[in-house]
């Protein structure tokens, strides 16, 4: 009788949801319109693809044609789209509705640092900000600047932003577009170092800004510190009494770390490496946890960013390398017993790879599971989009909650026993890297 | 397209690089200097406390067993000692009495010795007596006789005969 008490309960609850979910999307539908009518008044109208602004402006876009679609235009919602965009990282901070945290933004260009908060880039609906400040804007989230470093000198309204496929050398890009004044100003990403391989590359700026991952991973040491200080502070005060409160909590992960991980795989010389793999268990774990909560402070796919646990893996990587002893180097770069030609043509190639490919899984590793947990608790969270036919539908809504629901709640569910996981296992594998680095020879 | 081209958590990038580098050296740098540190000397200590509370309760275990040994073995001693003594104590008194018998028998030849000894002496002296009494009887027999008037050989004889019967009767 409980039970079905309990499902009723449930059932009302995601029809509210549901509900509540179709009503808001109205109210963005009718300031979508408001906004297309807000650009309609303005003198040149970029979404007309005949309009004279845009051949105006083909001296600044790469083709003399149109700038392409509005981004604000309503499109079918697109769940893999939706799901990028969260698990991106951005230089603001949404909070709920149209309420950002706007973070500092550091830019280096050719003509210095850009330093300024992102509140004045107006960050609006979905992240993209109204204003150009010093030639540079927000697109969904992410600050991007007006290439060839024009309109820098004010602020600017921006009308919209657009987007369109452009040919570069052969290779299909999408550009982005800001509308300023009628006028089409292609944007540049900021730079990354992908190589060109993922659409990214070196651009003309830098951005060393606060984004919403610094600040998640800030705030994430600043609790994990005041954390084991409370407890360090604790263990000092009641030294050799039993421990207490918090102490119960922490200390375990500290001995599970040292007789579980250090010890084994270190030998006798564990004490050395011991903050370092606590740091990196804490930090991961931390960082894991709190990108689990799905509002404000939380939600931030750190350790699902390849730049984290990128550094991470550089750490280890460095920390193995530089204690690896005589023996270790003997057994890469010339491993005894075994013939000249072996070694020349196959061993030792394969180890010096080997040599980069540990730190290089580490940091695919982490990356990709926490990625691909974030990815998917999305996907299911847009089943009530889809199936809502993004909120037309109430009762679509209504089963897209239910389906949902019990998903997410599984996979978040699984995703905690993750966090934990990925933790100990980039902890575990760091501690075998530097045990294999310093182990001695054993004598037969 | 779009997917490919926005996936930025794929890209390194340099301010993600420096903040993490910074951040993350300065959180090991905290972390072991004032949070892990102190913890893990306070773990040693208790798990030395407890390790050596530990050993002091099985040594304390193990010298009250030895104790418990010793004062058996104590008991055990006591107890053949006291067995011994019993012994010994049984052994004086058997030795005392078959003494005493020894000495009693002793004690009874002698005393047996002497009455005889007494009975011959008292003998050989009533024997001197007797000698004397009947050597003066026969002496006061031949006097009466002699007294008498020997008239018929019949009466003497019958009165000799008479004062031998008397000497008998004696």
């Amino acid at each position: 009788m409980t039970a079905i008490r309990k499902y009723w309960i449930a059932l009302i609850f995601s029809g509210f949801a549901a509900f509540s979910y179709a009503q808001d999307h109205h109210g963005h539908h009718d300031h979508a319109t408001e906004h297309h009518d807000h650009a309609a008044g303005q003198p040149a109208d970029a979404h007309a693809p005949d309009s004279t602004a845009q051949h105006d402006q083909a001296g600044h876009a790469d083709h003399g044609s149109a700038c392409g679609h509005s981004i604000s235009a309503e499109q079918p919602f697109n769940a893999g789209d939706n799901a990028v965009h969260h698990i991106s990282d951005a230089n603001v901070i949404h909070i709920f509705g149209e309420t950002y945290l706007n973070l500092p933004a550091i830019l280096k260009t050719e003509k210095g640092w850009h330093v300024f908060s992102t509140s004045a880039l107006h960050p609006h609906h979905h992240g993209n900000g109204e204003q150009a400040h010093e030639g540079f804007v927000l697109v969904h989230g992410s600050i991007m600047r007006i290439q060839g470093g024009v309109m820098a000198d004010q602020d600017y309204h921006i009308e919209d932003y657009t987007h369109q496929e452009v040919e570069a050398g052969g290779k299909k890009k999408v550009v982005y577009n800001a509308v300023i004044n009628g006028q089409c100003y292609p944007l540049e990403a900021k730079t990354t170092y992908d190589g060109g391989i993922l659409g990214g590359g070196v651009t003309s700026f830098m951005d060393f800004s606060i984004t919403r991952n610094v600040f998640t991973m800030l705030l994430t040491v600043i609790v994990l510190f005041l954390l084991f200080r409370a407890v360090a502070v604790a263990a000092t005060k009641r030294r050799g009494e039993a421990p207490k409160g918090l102490q119960n909590f922490i200390e375990p992960f500290y001995t599970f770390i040292r007789d579980e991980v250090a010890k084994p795989n270190i030998g006798h010389h564990y004490e050395k490496y011991m903050p370092y793999l606590l740091s990196a268990f804490f930090f991961i774990l931390g960082l894991n946890l709190i990108g689990q909560v799905p509002f404000f402070p939380g939600s931030a796919n750190v350790t699902g960013n390849i730049s984290i646990t990128f550094v991470l893996a550089v750490i280890t990587f460095l920390i193995s390398t530089f204690s690896a002893n005589k023996h270790f180097w003997e057994h890469t770069l010339w491993m005894p017993g075994v013939p000249a030609v072996l070694k020349i043509f196959i061993l030792t190639p394969i180890e010096i790879l080997g040599l980069f490919l540990k730190p290089f899984t580490l940091l695919l590793r982490l990356f990709a599971n926490i990625t691909a947990g974030h990815i998917v608790i999305l996907s299911f969270v847009s089943l009530i989009f889809i199936l809502g036919k993004s909120g037309e539908s109430t009762s679509g809504s209504i089963m897209g909650v239910t389906a949902s629901i019990p998903l997410t709640l599984f996979m978040m569910t699984l995703e905690l026993l993750v966090a934990f996981l990925q933790a100990f296992i980039f902890t575990m594998l760091s501690a075998t890297y530097i045990g294999t680095a310093i182990e001695e020879p054993h004598h037969h | 397209m779009l997917f490919l081209a926005d996936f930025n958590v794929l890209k390194p990038e340099p301010g993600l690089l420096i903040w993490t580098t910074i951040i993350f050296l300065l959180f090991w740098f905290l972390m072991s200097r004032f949070a892990f540190k102190p913890i893990g000397a306070a773990l040693k200590q208790r798990e030395n406390d407890i390790q050596s509370a530990l050993n002091e309760a099985k040594m304390a275990r193990e010298e009250m067993s030895n104790l418990q040994a010793e004062n058996e073995k104590l008991l055990a001693q006591a107890r053949e000692e006291r067995s011994a003594i019993l012994k010994e104590a049984k052994d004086a008194k058997d030795e005392i009495i078959a003494e005493a018998k020894e000495r009693a028998n002793a004690e009874y030849k002698r005393k047996v010795e002497s009455a005889l000894q007494d009975i011959e002496n008292q003998k050989m002296a009533a024997l001197v007596s007797l000698k004397n009494e009947v050597g003066s009887m026969a002496v006061e027999i031949a006097e009466k006789i002699l007294r008498r008037e020997l008239a018929n050989k019949v009466e003497q004889e019958s009165y000799a005969k008479s004062l031998t019967d008397n000497i008998k009767m004696n």
